[in-house]
């Protein structure tokens, strides 16, 4: 009977414990977006951010793409050609890419890169008093910190995205053309075909998406770091952690908005 | 007929603040008047910094009354509690300086914000900064530096730097000489006396140094378990009659405060 009330406890706790981060995750993020459009902006800590987020994730997120591309061809048409289906190896590259790569692998890379970064200078503030300082400066410290942050997340994962897009077909175009002996012409034609307006959008929408949910992570776990370097440490690996699963569930959840018959 | 006696600048009455279970401020009563110069000692985990935090805004606390020039700040609108931090300059104990930012551009941080009244221009800023470096004995080719470049003693020059450039009415220090050698915590103490001096304000400033506390206090106060235990000018802190004063600022093992030790 105690065993049975330790676990009937252990699964209330759990609950109660997921309910109350949920909840403050959301009370955080609603105050981060207020922001917005209440005056003062910070632009210049908002065109920081958007270098750190975007123009400086443009290398580690092309490679990816151009790669996730080439792989994509290679896989392809290792099963079509037993069905002599390789006539549509361009049209599942660009689907691929566009749907489903191109703002999956993006979304990963950056917050690995950028939700890390920002949870570990955020959290450095918070335990070395640097946001209390912020406060006694009459600087909002979530006005100042958080919200450019979530804006920059907003607009630079979409910019990346575009990027993955073209570089994840020409991946598929190099890989296809050079090693597997489809004619560009015939190839670049068949992508044509096969890229439609509403992939292309919906891809750019669940980036904006996951831009939003890695500066959030990274900004709520550095802003609520405690007890110095290993707080610090804790508040990157759950900033990274955190915001991974979350693009794989948003992804999911978009998925079945937009495509779901 | 008497004059009515000067309403303090800060006046604090009943103030309580507790962590769960243990009560960190235990009903502190305080009068810091206009110009003074206010230093608060105790040991390590005493409440001092939660003192200093509660007048700061930085922590609510559960229960009391602090008022500065006559008006209750903890029940004031969250507009007239910002407008009053224009008031108030701090020296954090380790700096807390901004990482990102220029030495220049930490000293120059409010006045480059956009709630600043008169909000200046980056070249006015500039030089508004180098004034302010020079009368804390820093040369202006320093502002181009960050923070991690300085040294400890440097890194409190540009934190007194950053409280006094918009000449608050009100200083905070926080252990203004920890980390410093005995000749760089005289220099930081005797910064901290001419700005307070030089711009009239009202300092409150928490410290384990009683060297310290005597070069920068007017008057002092200890702090032991949440509790003020003694109040009196800062030049009688060597021979206050206090028993847990006495024992406090000679170091003495025996006496009345008894340290937590877990073996």
């Amino acid at each position: 009977m105690n065993a049975f009330l330790d676990l009937v406890a252990l699964i209330g706790r759990t609950v109660l414990a997921i309910a109350c981060g949920t909840g403050a995750i959301t009370l955080f993020a609603l105050e981060g977006l207020s922001h917005l459009v209440r005056p003062p902006f910070y632009w210049r800590v908002f065109l920081g951010s958007l270098r750190d987020t975007g123009f400086l994730s443009l290398p580690v997120v092309a490679l990816t793409a151009l790669f996730s591309g080439g792989v994509i061809a290679l896989q392809s048409y290792t099963g079509f050609a037993q069905y002599h289906a390789q006539s549509a190896i361009a049209n599942i590259v660009v689907l691929a890419v566009t749907r489903e790569l191109g703002p999956v692998m993006a979304g990963l890379m950056v917050a690995g890169r950028v939700g890390a970064a920002m949870a570990a200078q955020i959290g450095t503030m918070r335990v070395t008093d640097q946001i209390d300082a912020l406060t006694t400066l009459r600087t909002n410290p979530m006005k100042y910190l958080v919200t450019p942050r979530l804006l920059a997340g907003i607009i630079s994962l979409p910019l990346l995205v575009v990027v993955a897009d073209i570089l994840g077909v020409m991946g598929g175009f190099t890989v296809s053309t050079a090693k597997l002996g489809f004619a560009p012409e015939t190839y670049i034609m068949a992508t044509l075909n096969g890229l439609k307006v509403e992939d292309v959008t919906v891809g750019l929408v669940k980036a904006a998406v996951f831009g939003f949910l890695i500066a959030l992570m990274g900004c709520y776990y550095g802003y609520t770091s405690r007890g110095g370097a290993e707080g610090v440490g804790s508040a990157t690996t759950s900033a990274v952690v955190s915001a991974s699963i979350l693009v794989l569930a948003f992804d999911y959840l978009l998925t079945d908005l937009f495509f779901a018959q | 007929m008497t004059e009515p006696a000067p309403l303090p600048k800060i006046r604090i009455r009943g103030l309580r603040k507790a962590f769960g279970a243990k009560q960190v401020l235990d009903g502190i009563d305080l009068d810091v008047p206009q110009g003074t110069s206010f230093v608060v000692i105790g040991g390590s985990g005493s409440g001092k910094s939660v003192l200093l935090r509660c007048i700061l805004g930085l922590i609510t606390p559960d229960e009391g009354i602090i008022e500065i020039d006559g008006v209750d700040v903890l029940r004031a609108p969250q507009r007239e509690r910002e407008e009053r931090l224009e008031e108030i300059g701090m020296l954090f104990q380790n700096g807390a300086l901004f990482d990102s930012l220029s030495v220049w551009e930490n000293v120059a941080f409010a006045l480059l914000a956009p709630t600043a009244s008169p909000r200046l221009s980056r070249a006015q800023a500039r030089v508004r900064a180098n004034d302010v470096l020079a009368q804390v004995g820093l040369d202006a080719s320093v502002g181009d530096l960050y923070p991690s470049e300085l040294s400890g003693g440097m890194q409190k020059r540009v934190g007194l730097a950053r409280a006094i450039a918009d000449r608050p009415e009100i200083l905070f220090f926080d252990e203004p000489t920890t980390g410093l050698d005995p000749i760089m915590g005289a220099v930081i103490d005797g910064l901290i006396v001419d700005c307070v001096k030089r711009m009239g304000s009202t300092a409150i400033a928490i410290t384990h140094d009683m060297a310290s506390a005597q070069r920068i206090g007017d008057q002092a106060a200890m702090l032991y378990r949440g509790k003020l235990v003694w109040q009196g000018p800062a030049s009688s802190l060597m021979h206050s009659g206090n028993p847990m004063v006495d024992q406090f600022t000679h170091g003495r093992r025996e006496g009345p405060i008894t340290m937590e030790l877990r073996r």
